[in-house]
C-alpha cells in the first residue's frame, strides 16, 4: 500500500476494485464501512460479484470478469473530458499525460459500456464521485492482479490515482491488499528471481558486489526462474532439485495436472512444512517446522509494517525454527550460518537492505514501524510519495483494453473466477484444523446464479460437474445472487474440489501471475 | 490550538481541553472512577450509572462518562454520596442475574466482580432473580449466558460501531431488555461473521470463548503479543497460555495500529491447528517409495549431499527454491541467501502471485 490502514477511515472517497475486502481482509474492511457510517465516505465499488461491500456502496459498477482496464479506461476518460482532473498536480508532478490522454479518448463511456455491461451514466457518476473527493483511496486485491493483463490493471489504477491527484497525499493511495500475512515481507526480503533484499537488482554489478561482500560468497547475475516457470522447467528436466518452504503448490498453483507431473520428475523434492500437505506427500525429504506460535521474528504487512512475531509455546516433537533449519543446512554444505536468535538475523538484514536499516527488534517491542525506516531514529514512513515520486516524477502509462486470454464459447459457455472465503485461508491447511472456522463454512461450494440453476436444472445443494479445457470437479452448488448471470465462482480451499484443476496458467508477460480470475468452464448437473 | 480549561478533581487542579468529557481528563490525570457500559471508542450510552459523580451546584448526580467538563468546574468522585449511589447499582446488577462466580469463565477477569469488591459489598440488598435464559451452547466458538448479562450494550456497540457488522441489537424493553441478534436468533444461525470482539467487550461472563472453558483461569493464563499468521492486515494479538497451550486468542486495544483491537474470525478462532496431531514432527526420507522417519543428523547429510551432486551434474541452476510469504522476514531472507549464496542460483521465488 501506498497509505496506511488507518487513513482509509478518514478519506472521503473509497474506490473498492477487485477486492472483496469484507471476506479476504475482514479488519479493513470494517475501516471501509466506519469510513462510510461514522464519517460519510463515498464508496465505489467494481465487482462482477456482489460482494459484501456492495450493501455499503454509493455506486457498485458490475463489469463482466477481466474487463477493468475497459472500466478504469472509462473512468479516466469522463474526468479528463469533463476537467475533473487535478491539472495543477498533473503538470507538476507527472509526465506522460498526453500520451496517455490520447489512448483513452476512445474509451467513452458508451464504448466502455459495450466491452463491460456497465451502463455509460454510472460510469460518468462513478468517475465524478472519485474525482470530486478531496482525498480518495483505491483499493485492490487478487481480484485486480490475477489476469493476464494484471499489471495494465495495476498501471490503471495507479494512473486513475495519479490523474486526481490522490498519490502522495493523506488518506488517498493506491493501495494493494496482500492476501497472505507476509507477502509483503517476502518480496522486500529478496525471496524474487531477479531481486535481493530491498529490490536490488542481481543484474546489477554494484549491487550484486554488495552482498558478496557481506555474505562473503560469489554470487549469479543471471536473473532465476518465477514459481510456474519452475514448474515448467521441472516438467521439462531442467530442474532437478527443488525445496520448498512453507508453500503447498499442489493446491495453489493453476493447472494442477501439470504441477503433479512435474513435481514428480524432480531428481528431489524437499518440502519443508508443519504439516504433510498435498505437496509433501510427494516429497523425498520431509523437514517439519515450527508454527508462527512457536517462534520469533518479524511480519510485514499489507501497509510496509515490520511486526513482531513471538514464541508463546514449544514447537510439537523434533519440529524446528524454519531459520534453524536453513542455518543447520547451510552449515552442513559447508557455509556457516551460526544466528543465535532471529533478532541476529535481523541485525544483518538492517545491514544489507537500505528500507530497513532502522528496524531493530527494540523500537519495534511496542508498535511496528513501516519502511522505508533508514536509520534509527527515522519514524517510518506513513505514506510514499509524499513530495515527489521515488522515480521523481509520476509517470502515466497509455494502455490498451485487452480481453482475457480465454472467454466462454459454445463449449465452455460460462466463466469460472475464484477467491477466498472469510472463514478459510489459501490452501486450508490451517482453517480446517479449526473446529469453529469448519462448522461455520464445512465445505467447498461453487456459487451460481439462480437463472443459471433454472437453466441447468439444479437447486442449492445439488452435485455439478465442472469442467475447463484442462480438467474436470465435482463440487456441491450454492444457488446465490452473489455471481453475475453466466459467472460461476469458487474458492481454492478445498483439497476434494480443488478448482486449479480447472484454472488457466496464462500468464500476466510482465508479473508472472497466473488468470485465476477468470476461465472459460461447462457446468453441467452431476 | 484549542484554550484549556480548568477544573479541580478530587481538590486537584486540572487542565483538559473543552469537549472532553469528566471521565477521560479524569483517567488521564489518574484519577479512578469506575465504568461498565463505556467502552472507549463507541457512543457514551450513559446506560448503567457505575461512573456517577458530584459535580458542585448540580442538583443530581452526573454520570461522568457522558458529562462533558466546563471552566471551572468542581467534581468529587469519592463521596458518601457517589459511593452510595454506586454500590446501589452494582447491588442491582449483582441481584439481576447468575453471578455465582464458581465455574464462571471470568472469575478474576469480572468488572462486575471488581466493583463488588472495590465496593465492600457483602451480599445485595435485593432478592437474586431467577435463572431466565438457557445457556446458548450452538457453535463451539462463542458461548452466551444471558443469565449473567448486565445489559450494558457494550457488545452492540462493539459489533455495530467498532467492527461494523451490525448483527446485535436490543430487543425488548425493561425488565424483559435483551441483547444479542435480530430475530433472537442464536450466533451461529445469525449472520455473525465470528469476530469475537463483542466477547472482548463483554465485562461480566455473559459472552465467553467456548474453547477455552476450564482450560485455565485468568492468573494463570500468559498473553504472548503477536501478529496474526493469515492476511496481510497483520492484526496485532495476544495468544493466551495455559499449561503450554495456546488456549484463547484476545486483543489489547491498547497495541493501536494497524487493527485497533479488531480480529476476524481466522485471526479470533483460527488457531486449533497449533495443537493439531497431525503437525509433523519428525524428519521424513522417502525409502523404498515410503516416508520414514529419520534423525535430524541423517537428513541433513541425504539433503545436503543430494542437493550438492545435483548441482556437481547439472549446475546451479538446475536447482530452484520456493520461499514463503508464510513465514518470516528473518527465513525469507535466510531462504533467499542460501540459495543465492550457497546453491549459487537466482532460482527462488515464492506465491506472492497465487
Ligand atoms: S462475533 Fe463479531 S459479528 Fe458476531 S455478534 Fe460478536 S461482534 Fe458481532
Ligand atoms: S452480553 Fe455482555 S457486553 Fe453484551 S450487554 Fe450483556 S453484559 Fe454487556
Ligand atoms: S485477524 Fe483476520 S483480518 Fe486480522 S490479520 Fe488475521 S486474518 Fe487478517
Ligand atoms: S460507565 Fe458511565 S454510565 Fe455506564
Amino acid at each position: 500500500m501506498t497509505n496506511s490502514i488507518e487513513e482509509i477511515e478518514f478519506s472521503d472517497a473509497i474506490l473498492a476494485i477487485g477486492t472483496n475486502t469484507t471476506e479476504n481482509h475482514p479488519v479493513i474492511g470494517s475501516c471501509v464501512k466506519r469510513a462510510i457510517r461514522q464519517h460519510g465516505a463515498k464508496l465505489i465499488v467494481i465487482d462482477p460479484r456482489k460482494i459484501g461491500l456492495v450493501d455499503y456502496a454509493d455506486i457498485w459498477l458490475r463489469p463482466k470478469p477481466g474487463t477493468n482496464v475497459a472500466i478504469l479506461s472509462g473512468l479516466m476518460n469522463v474526468i479528463i473530458e469533463e476537467g475533473l482532473y487535478a491539472k495543477e498536480y498533473v503538470a507538476e508532478r507527472t509526465e506522460g499525460f498526453e500520451a496517455m490522454k490520447e489512448a483513452l479518448a476512445k474509451y467513452t463511456p458508451e464504448f466502455v459500456s459495450e466491452i463491460t455491461g456497465v451502463a455509460a451514466e454510472d460510469i460518468r457518476t462513478a468517475a465524478r464521485l472519485y474525482a470530486e473527493a478531496k482525498s480518495a483511496s483505491i483499493l485492490y486485491a487478487m481480484g485486480v492482479t490475477q489476469h493476464s493483463h494484471g499489471t495494465d490493471n495495476v498501471k490503471s489504477c495507479a494512473n486513475l490515482a495519479m490523474l486526481c491527484g490522490n498519490v502522495g497525499i493523506e488518506g488517498g493511495g493506491v493501495n494493494p491488499l496482500r492476501g497472505q500475512n507476509n507477502v509483503q515481507g517476502a518480496c522486500d526480503m529478496g525471496a524474487l528471481p531477479n531481486v535481493l533484499p530491498a529490490y536490488q537488482q542481481v543484474a546489477n554489478d554494484e549491487a550484486r558486489a554488495k552482498f558478496e561482500r557481506a555474505w562473503s560468497a560469489s554470487l549469479p547475475a543471471k536473473p532465476g526462474l518465477t514459481i510456474i516457470e519452475i514448474m515448467d522447467a521441472a516438467h521439462r528436466g531442467d530442474i532437478k532439485g527443488l525445496y520448498i518452504m512453507g508453500e503447498n503448490p499442489m493446491i495453489s498453483d493453476p493447472d494442477l495436472t501439470h504441477v503433479e507431473a512435474a513435481l514428480k520428475n524432480l531428481d528431489l523434492l524437499i518440502v519443508q512444512d508443519i504439516f504433510l500437505t498435498e505437496t509433501g506427500g510427494l516429497a523425498d525429504v520431509v523437514l517439519p517446522s515450527a508454527c508462527f506460535a512457536e517462534k520469533d521474528g518479524t511480519f510485514t504487512n499489507t501497509e510496509r509494517r515490520v511486526q513482531r512475531v513471538r514464541k508463546a509455546v514449544d514447537a510439537p516433537g523434533g519440529a524446528k525454527a524454519d531459520w534453524q533449519i536453513i542455518s543447520e543446512l547451510s552449515t552442513k554444505m559447508g557455509y556457516a550460518m551460526s544466528y543465535a536468535s532471529a533478532e541476529a538475523i535481523m541485525d544483518e538484514i538492517n545491514a544489507v537492505t537500505p528500507s530497513y536499516a532502522g528496524i531493530t527488534y527494540g523500537r519495534i517491542e511496542k508498535e511496528g514501524l513501516q519502511w522505508p525506516c533508514p536509520n534509527a531514529e527515522h519514524p517510518g514512513t506513513k505514506y510514499l510519495h509524499r513530495d515527489k515520486f521515488s522515480r521523481g516524477l509520476g509517470l502515466f502509462t497509455a494502455i490498451e483494453y485487452r480481453p482475457p486470454e480465454e472467454v466462454p464459447d459454445e463449449e465452455y459457455p460460462f466463466f469460472l473466477t475464484t477467491g477466498r472465503v472469510l472463514y478459510h485461508f489459501h490452501t486450508a491447511t490451517m482453517t480446517r484444523r479449526s473446529e469453529g472456522l469448519v462448522e461455520r463454512c464445512p465445505e467447498s461450494l461453487a456459487e451460481v446464479n439462480p437463472k443459471d440453476a433454472e437453466k441447468l436444472g439444479i437447486k442449492d445443494g445439488d452435485f455439478v460437474t465442472v469442467t475447463s479445457r484442462r480438467g474436470s470437479l465435482k463440487v456441491k452448488a450454492s444457488v446465490i445472487e452473489t455471481p453475475p448471470e453466466g459467472t460461476i465462482f469458487m474458492n481454492f480451499h478445498f483439497g476434494e474440489a480443488a478448482v486449479n484443476l480447472l484454472t488457466n496458467p496464462a500468464l500476466d508477460p510482465v508479473g508472472k501471475i497466473p488468470e485465476y480470475k477468470v476461465c472459460a468452464v461447462k457446468v453441467e448437473a452431476a | 490550538m484549542d484554550q484549556k480549561l480548568s477544573l479541580t478533581i478530587n481538590g486537584k487542579a486540572i487542565e483538559a481541553s473543552p469537549g472532553q468529557t469528566i471521565l477521560e481528563v479524569a483517567r488521564e490525570n489518574g484519577i479512578h472512577i469506575p465504568t461498565l457500559c463505556y467502552y472507549k471508542g463507541t457512543t457514551n450510552v450513559g446506560a448503567c450509572r457505575v461512573c456517577v459523580v458530584e459535580v458542585e451546584n448540580a442538583r443530581s448526580l452526573v454520570a461522568s462518562c457522558c458529562m462533558p467538563i466546563s471552566h471551572g468546574m468542581v467534581v468529587m468522585t469519592n463521596t458518601e454520596r457517589v459511593l452510595t449511589a454506586r454500590k446501589l447499582v452494582v447491588e442491582l446488577l449483582w441481584s439481576s442475574g447468575d453471578h455465582n462466580c464458581l465455574q464462571c469463565e471470568k472469575n478474576g477477569n469480572c468488572e462486575l466482580q471488581d466493583l463488588v469488591y472495590e465496593l465492600g459489598i457483602e451480599k445485595p440488598g435485593f432478592e437474586i432473580a431467577p435463572l431466565e435464559y438457557s445457556i446458548e451452547d450452538t457453535n463451539s466458538m462463542i458461548q452466551r449466558d444471558l443469565n449473567k448479562c448486565i445489559l450494558c450494550g457494550r457488545c452492540v456497540r462493539v459489533c455495530n460501531e467498532i467492527q461494523v457488522h451490525e448483527v446485535l441489537d436490543f430487543s425488548m424493553r425493561g425488565s424483559r431488555a435483551k441483547v444479542g441478534p435480530a430475530f433472537d436468533e442464536s450466533y451461529i444461525d445469525s449472520n455473525c461473521v465470528f469476530c469475537g470482539s463483542c466477547v472482548d467487550a463483554c465485562p461480566v461472563g455473559a459472552l465467553t470463548f467456548k474453547q477455552a472453558r476450564f482450560k485455565g483461569r485468568p492468573w494463570e493464563i500468559e498473553k504472548v503479543h503477536t501478529t496474526c499468521p493469515y492476511c496481510g492486515v497483520g492484526c496485532q494479538m495476544d495468544l493466551n497460555v495455559a499449561d503450554g497451550k495456546v488456549i484463547k486468542v484476545t486483543t489489547d486495544r491498547e497495541y493501536g495500529r494497524p487493527n485497533q483491537g479488531m480480529l476476524c474470525s481466522k485471526g479470533r478462532f483460527g488457531m486449533d491447528f497449533i495443537d493439531s496431531p497431525d503437525r509433523l514432527k519428525t524428519p521424513l526420507i522417502r525409502k523404498n517409495g515410503e516416508l520414514q522417519e529419520a534423525s535430524w543428523e541423517e537428513t541433513y547429510d541425504y539433503v545436503a549431499k543430494k542437493l550438492a551432486s545435483i548441482r556437481k551434474k547439472s549446475g546451479p541452476d538446475s536447482i530452484a527454491g520456493l520461499s514463503s510469504a508464510r513465514v518470516t522476514n528473518e527465513e525469507n531472507y535466510l531462504f533467499q541467501k542460501f540459495m543465492r549464496a550457497v546453491i549459487g542460483t537466482n532460482n527462488v521465488d515464492h506465491c506472492a502471485r497465487l
